[in-house]
Formats: structure tokens, C-alpha cells, sequence
């Protein structure tokens, strides 16, 4: 990271040096940024509150991706289905338990993250590119498990259950303004936990395991649990995204996604946004979702030009087209993701009026 | 009670890999505080010892024993990830870092082994934890003083040149506050300043924290200074045991070093 900054302002104390929030300005460009959020239904229009809420949720889903293949460095294809297993957990929690929604959430964050341990055992064995068709595995049997078993609870061939509204009192929250509360404040905490764990004990173990394995263990890290406190929390972070997306589309299963497309979307996200950085599921998962608006807009215009016959086979392909070409164009020249080219305008920033 | 004489004692080790025996026989000790040098051409085996010591080879046949501030362990039988935590730490020869992590950072994973947060602490981040982390965030910059790498305190280390990171290694060994230290080739590929500097820093820890250091290195000049004992390898058996002059005149050493002409 960038440490440049104007002269003769240090910190003193170990405690400054380690605070994440060091400047006047810092605390400033949060609040500000808190309070847009929060008051967007009252100066966006539903395009903007339904697309905050989208990247709210998906973001926390990509922040447990990063965790994990990001910092821990162990790929993983699933976290899609395990997003799905949230839905349906909190989805059945508060359709057949009665429980509340809030108290679902949390419930759900924690069963999927033991399903995600499961999924993560391959992890001791294998690495790379045979872990990667291990956690493929979670995104082909869990949605087939979804369709074949507990048939009259999980939806069955239908490939879709309803899920309730969640309710705070007796009011019903319905509209995608309340949920974009729901999904912003969850986003905060989930937010302020990853970056503590980056910066702490967990999260330099979870480094060090991606860094170089073998000196970790040496150095007294026991690779075994934490590799799978790495898949808990991911797949947790899954299931809380999972459970926040049910509600607010009222329905969970196959029918509503949740397939091996959005997770490697999750993962092509990680790497233009910067992976292993905490900024990067933020600023990932924003441009590739707005800009995949841009592409249905775009594509839209294009088909209108074309014959009919191709229109319709345009429409449907344009966006995986476009979301692959970006992945690539990343890839070539900016492999640290967006997140690297904010360091570097924030560096030049701060040299200002020496830099170019 | 007193503690034993020796630290460690490596009794009949023997590892091979497929038909390749990497290590025949070989047993020595090592004694409470001092620096014990191994030596031998390349393909001795000497860096097998060091892995056979630090738990990441597993020998094939014998023990290795620490006398260390648990009381006696077979290493040979311990977990890997255990190793750390009896007292033991080491250097690579092909540098091991978290390439990824800043110095300071590379330094305070070390510390993992020191710190009892949970992972629900380092989530929250509160109180215990967060005192934790000061804590241990000033052990660690003494060890940065101590090496004189303060500039690069927050240089991802990845980027660092080569004799800089050979040292954020020994800080990364030293940050695990070892009762024993291995030090594959610690100044290899380095100039003679840059070694200079680092057999002082060696020679300090020794003097400083009282830590017993296995050292491997193959300037013999540097050796022969700096250690009080010395083990010989040659074809994965040893040699020669002795004082650095025993060893300077021992006729199988000689033999070794200069080919099968003697
Ligand atoms: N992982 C391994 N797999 C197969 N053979 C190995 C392995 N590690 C070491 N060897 C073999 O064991 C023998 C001893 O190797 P080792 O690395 O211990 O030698 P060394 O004394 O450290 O040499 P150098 O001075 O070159 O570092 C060599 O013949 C080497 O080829
Ligand atoms: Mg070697």
C-alpha cells in the first residue's frame, strides 16, 4: 500500500500507525459515503435502490470469495450454490420455524458455512486447479440435491420455493428501499469484520498460507483448520449474501440463478476489482453489475439493427460476451484490478503538483 | 534441577529419497548455547538435516530429540506445525517469505505461534485483541531495530533485493523467539559487506537472547570464525565432529573437499 503522505504528518503512537481510519478526511469520506448510501431512496430512483441492493448483497457474497482465493489463496467455484443454501435455510427458518428474519440470518450464515467446511476438506489434499474442480463439484451437487430431495420443503422439479417477507414487528418489509437498509447495514458489519481479520492474527495466518504454505506450517500454522476457517467464513458470507437475495426476490432455487455462471462471474469480479485487497470486491463487483446494464442496453440497440433471427440469440449472449472480454482486457493490463489503479491515483494525488 | 547438556540430539537418521540416500547413519548432538556449523559438498544432505530437524522431511529410521523448555521431544513425531511452537525456527536457502506481506507483516505472522486471539477476536477487533496486537507490534519493531531494517518496514517484501530479504527471513525466524535457530546458507549469494553484516547479526542473537544456532554456509573462512563446533557431511553421512581447527586438518575433510585425488 501507498504510504506517502505530507510531511511532518506521522503517526506517534503503534495504535495510530495501526488505526484504519487515520485522517480528518478519512472519517469525512466515510460518513459521506454512508449517508449517499442510506438516503438513496430518497434522491435515486428505483433503478438506482434495486441496483445498490443488488451490489450490497453480492459484494459481501465476493468479500467471502476474496477471503478465501483472495487471501488464502484457495480457488473456489462454489460460492454461488453455497449462496443458495442460505436462501433456502433462512427461507425454511422463517417459512416453517417461525422464526424471525433477523434471527434467520444469522442462522442461515452459519449452516451454510458449515456446508462450505465440507466442500473445503478437498483443500487439505489438493490445490489449484484440482481444488477448483473440487468446489465445482458443490456447484453441481447442491443444486441437484436442491431439486431431488426434501422435495416438499427445497421446491423439488420446480426448482424454486417461495420465501416469506421478512417482517420487523408487524410491519412487512416489501419494498426494495427497506431492503436496501437491510442489505447496506449487513454489508457494514461485514465489511468492518473482513478488514479486521486482514489486518490481524486470522488474516496473516490466511496470507501466509497463500504466500508459501510450507513455511507457514513451519512458522506454526496448522494449515488444516486454517484453511477451513477460510471456506467457513467464505461460504458464511455466502449464505448471508444467499439469504438477504431470497427475501428480497421472494424465492429461492435454481430458477433464480445461483448457477456455476455466477460463480465464475464472482470470481472474474474478484479479479477486476483486485484480488486479495479489501477494496476489491467493492469496486469489482460494482463495475462488472453496472456494466452489465450497460450491456443489456447496448445489446438491446444492436439487436433492434439485426434480423429478428439473430436479435434474440444476441440478447441472450451479450453479456457473458462482454463481462469475458473485460475479464481479459483486465487481465492483460491490469491484473492487480481496479483497486491497484486507485492506490496509484490516491499516490499521485498525495504528491501533488510533482506528479504528472 | 540442572537442564541437560545438550539441546538436541540427532540420533541414527537416515532418509532416503526413492534409491537416493540422502542421509546415512548420521547422528550428532548439539549442545545448550552453542553454534554448531554443518558443512559438506553440495548433495551433502545438510539441508535434508535441517528439514529433518525442522519437521518437514520425516527421516525413514531414527530420532531427533529436543531437550527444549517442554522437556524432551522426539521431533520425528511431532506435527510439523507443532515444531514452531517447541522452540525451534528456521531460515530457507531459497528464502521461504510471504512475498505478498510487508516486512512488518512477514514479522508479526511470525508471531502466530505468541498470540492467543481467536478468529472471532481478530474479527471484532476489540479490546484483548486489539491490546494484543500493540503488544506484539513492539516486539516486533524491536527485532526491526535490531536488524536495521526500518526503512523497509512497510516494503511489501516481494520487491525487496536479495540481501535484504535474506534478512526480514532471520527477523521472521527471530520474531518466533526460538530456543533453536537453523540458518540454511544465511549469507549466500551475498557480497562481502552484506555477509559482514550478517554474521554480526548472527553472532549478536547468539550473544544477546543465549539462542543455539545450527548453521549451514560454505564459506569456510566464515565458519571457521564465527562457530564452535562443527558437523561434516559428505553423501549424506557425516564425517567429522569437531572443533572448527579439529576439522580444518581432518584428513576425510580434506578428502571431501578437494575430490577423490587426495
Ligand atoms: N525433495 C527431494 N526429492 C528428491 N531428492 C532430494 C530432495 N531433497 C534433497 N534431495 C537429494 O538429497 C541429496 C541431499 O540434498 P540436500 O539438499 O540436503 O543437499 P545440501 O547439502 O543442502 O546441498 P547444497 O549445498 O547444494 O544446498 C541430494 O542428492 C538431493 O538431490
Ligand atoms: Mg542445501
Amino acid at each position: 500500500m501507498a504510504i506517502i503522505r505530507p510531511a511532518g504528518d506521522f503517526d506517534r503512537t503503534y495504535p495510530q500507525d495501526m488505526a484504519l481510519l487515520r485522517q480528518p478526511w478519512h472519517y469525512g469520506l466515510l460518513a459521506l459515503a454512508l449517508v449517499a448510501a442510506y438516503t438513496m431512496p430518497l434522491w435515486g430512483n428505483a433503478y438506482l435502490v434495486s441496483t445498490a441492493h443488488r451490489i450490497a448483497y453480492t459484494v459481501i457474497a465476493v468479500q467471502g470469495l476474496n477471503l478465501l482465493t483472495g487471501y488464502t489463496g484457495q480457488i473456489s467455484l462454489g460460492q454461488a450454490a453455497f449462496m443458495m443454501v442460505g436462501g433456502y435455510i433462512s427461507a425454511l427458518l422463517v417459512k416453517h420455524a417461525g422464526l424471525s428474519f433477523f434471527l434467520a440470518l444469522p442462522l442461515a450464515a452459519v449452516g451454510t458455512g458449515i456446508v462450505g467446511l465440507l466442500f473445503g476438506l478437498p483443500s487439505l489434499r489438493v490445490k489449484g486447479f484440482y481444488l477448483a474442480m473440487a468446489t465445482l463439484a458443490a456447484q453441481f451437487i447442491i443444486p441437484w440435491l436442491s431439486r431431488h430431495i426434501f422435495t416438499d420443503y427445497l421446491g423439488g422439479s420446480s426448482g424454486a420455493i417461495e420465501v416469506p417477507v421478512p417482517q420487523i414487528g408487524g410491519f412487512r418489509i416489501t419494498e426494495v428501499n427497506h431492503f436496501l437498509y437491510i442489505s447496506l447495514t449487513v454489508l457494514l458489519i461485514t465489511t468492518v469484520a473482513v478488514y479486521n481479520i486482514s489486518r490481524t492474527r486470522l488474516g496473516r495466518a490466511l496470507v501466509s498460507i497463500r504466500d508459501n504454505d510450507l513455511a507457514a506450517e513451519l512458522l506454526g500454522v496448522n494449515l488444516f483448520t486454517y484453511k477451513l476457517r477460510a471456506f467457513f467464513i467464505a461460504a458464511m458470507l455466502a449464505g448471508v449474501a444467499g439469504a438477504l437475495k431470497a427475501h428480497s426476490q421472494r424465492g429461492v432455487g435454481t430458477e433464480f440463478g445461483y448457477s456455476l455462471t455466477d460463480s465464475i462471474f464472482f470470481l472474474g469480479m474478484l479479479v477486476i476489482g483486485g484480488l486479495g485487497t479489501n477494496l476489491g470486491p467493492f469496486l469489482g463487483v460494482a463495475f462488472v453489475l453496472l456494466l452489465e446494464d450497460l450491456a443489456d442496453l447496448v445489446g438491446a440497440g444492436l439487436a433492434a439493427q439485426l434480423p429478428p433471427e439473430f436479435a434474440a440469440s444476441l440478447l441472450t449472449s451479450f453479456r457473458p460476451i462482454f463481462f469475458g472480454l473485460m475479464l481479459m482486457l483486465f487481465l492483460i493490463y491490469e491484473p492487480r484490478g481496479l483497486a491497484h489503479r486507485w492506490q496509484i491515483l490516491k499516490a499521485a494525488w498525495r504528491l501533488r503538483p510533482f506528479s504528472k | 534441577m540442572a537442564e541437560p547438556e545438550n539441546l538436541l540430539e540427532v540420533q541414527d537418521v537416515s532418509l532416503s529419497f526413492g534409491g537416493n540416500l540422502a542421509l546415512n547413519d548420521v547422528s550428532f548432538h548439539v549442545r545448550r548455547g552453542e553454534i554448531l556449523a554443518i558443512i559438506g559438498p553440495n548433495g551433502a544432505g545438510k539441508t535434508s538435516m535441517l528439514n529433518c530437524i525442522s519437521g518437514f522431511y520425516r527421516p525413514d529410521q531414527g530420532r531427533i530429540l529436543l531437550q527444549g523448555r517442554d522437556g524432551p521431544k522426539d521431533l520425528t513425531r511431532i506435527p510439523t506445525h507443532r515444531i514452531a511452537g517447541l522452540g525451534i525456527a528456521r531460515t530457507f536457502q531459497n528464502i521461504a517469505l510471504y512475498t505478498g506481506l510487508s516486512t512488518l507483516d512477514n514479522l508479526m505472522a511470525a508471531r502466530h505461534i505468541h498470540m492467543r486471539q481467536s478468529s472471532l477476536a481478530s474479527a471484532l477487533y476489540w479490546g484483548r485483541a486489539q491490546r494484543e496486537e500493540v503488544h506484539h507490534r513492539r516486539v516486533v519493531e524491536e527485532i526491526i531495530d535490531f536488524l536495521e531494517i526500518q526503512h523497509i518496514r512497510k516494503a511489501v517484501v516481494g520487491a525487496l533485493p536479495y540481501g535484504l530479504r535474506k534478512r526480514v527471513e532471520l527477523g521472521r525466524a527471530l520474531a518466533l523467539e526460538p530456543e533453536l535457530l537453523l540458518l540454511d546458507e544465511p549469507m549466500a549469494g551475498m557480497n562481502v559487506e552484506e555477509k559482514e553484516d550478517m554474521a554480526r547479526f548472527i553472532l549478536d542473537v547468539h550473544e544477546l537472547r543465549g539462542t543455539t544456532i545450527i548453521l549451514i554456509e560454505h564459506d569456510m573462512g566464515l565458519v571457521m570464525d564465527i562457530s564452535d563446533r562443527v558437523v561434516v557431511l559428505d553423501f549424506g553421512v557425516k564425517i567429522a565432529e569437531g572443533t572448527p581447527d579439529e576439522i580444518r586438518d581432518h584428513p576425510e575433510v580434506i578428502r571431501a573437499y578437494l575430490g577423490q585425488t587426495a
